[in-house]
């Protein structure tokens, strides 16, 4: 399949590129056959900053069911750190 | 018993606005002539795939080139190269036909050529193979693999792909192979039937052949994709296709 799936966000923080932690600026969330995880087809994410060379880059291929439960785990986070922003201003 | 050895490089070839760019070529040895096949790289990138391909065409007897569409994003392990590529959406198809120019020129500029030139692709590759073959009428066949968007949806015309290559069908101007998977979603079978049927409004020279029991990427042995009986049929056709459209 050659899909054009693919979702891209700012991001901010940091991510780990074998030994060193580099300064992120995007998200890149696609649908596509993937190069190494054993699947058809994969949700591949890469973290990388634009301003980088293409060997600065965080990556994960996974399975769909496992990017569903990483997008559940993700939510769930994210609520509980709301809820935690909400009660310390209140 | 036939002494054999080729030679396989990477070299450097002029694309899109004169750019220099890398490509990776491999040849039997020896004075020629050979038919010449160039090949364009899939979406996952200039990787070690595209040279094995490029090799085996070296051992049937052909001089064949892969040139790298995704120079320009940068060096490193192809799959981070891609990755970079993708983030950046990817390269236009202006650029796609002026590098695959280059290749092609650079291969007629050979003293062993035998003046035929062939160009195949295959998922992202197929879809540029074809677009090529309806802009360029210097190549003696294309062979598609694959290729999907050659159906674009409306909500599907990019800045550096707007246009739907199956509306260029008017202009293929050589013989056209495809090869394809019942089971692919991208391109799919109602996909494929469209690109048939403008081909056959056309009068185009063409001939499909779709596999039952096969998705995407049907050559791609290390992959859950691979097929084995219908790779083996599909590399058969293709060589048989090559030789009709590539000899002297």
């Amino acid at each position: 399949m050659c899909t054009s799936i693919v979702e891209i966000v700012d991001a901010e923080g940091k991510g780990k590129d074998g030994n060193a932690w580099f300064k992120l600026s995007k998200a890149v969330v696609c649908y596509d056959h993937p190069h190494h995880a054993l699947l058809a087809e994969a949700i591949t994410i890469d973290f990388m900053n634009s301003g980088d060379g293409p060997g600065t880059r965080a990556a994960v291929e996974l399975s769909l069911a496992s990017a569903k439960a990483l997008k559940g785990a993700l939510n769930r986070a994210i609520e509980q750190a709301e809820e935690e922003l909400a009660e310390i201003s209140s | 018993m036939t002494y054999e050895s080729m030679i396989a490089e990477t070299i450097k070839i002029n694309g899109y606005n004169s750019n220099p760019i890398n490509a990776y070529t491999a040849r039997p040895m020896g004075e020629g002539p050979f038919p010449g096949v160039v090949l364009i790289h899939h979406l996952p990138g200039w990787d070690e795939t595209y040279r094995e391909f490029t090799r085996k065409f070296a051992h049937h007897g052909y001089a064949a080139i892969s040139h790298n569409l995704y120079d320009r994003i940068g060096y490193g392990p192809s799959d981070d190269v891609a990755a970079k590529a993708r983030a950046e959406g990817g390269v236009s198809d202006d650029q796609v036909v002026g590098d695959t120019d280059g290749a092609v020129q650079w291969l007629r500029s050979q003293p062993w050529g035998n003046g035929k030139v062939g160009l195949i692709g295959s998922c992202s590759g197929g879809r540029q193979a074809f677009l090529y073959a309806c802009n360029r009428d210097n190549i003696d066949c294309v062979v598609d693999l694959w290729g999907g968007r050659v159906v674009q949806g409306e909500d599907d015309r990019p800045e550096k792909q707007p246009v739907q290559p199956i509306d260029m069908t008017a202009d293929l101007s050589c013989p056209l192979l495809g090869i394809f998977g019942n089971d692919d979603r991208a391109p799919n079978v109602e996909q494929v039937n469209q690109h048939e049927e403008q081909l056959k409004i056309h009068g185009k020279d063409y001939e499909f052949h779709r596999y039952d029991g096969a998705g995407h990427g049907i050559w791609y042995y290390y992959t859950p994709l691979y097929r084995v009986e219908q790779a083996m049929d599909s590399w058969q056709k293709t060589f048989n296709f090559f030789e009709k459209h590539l000899a002297a």
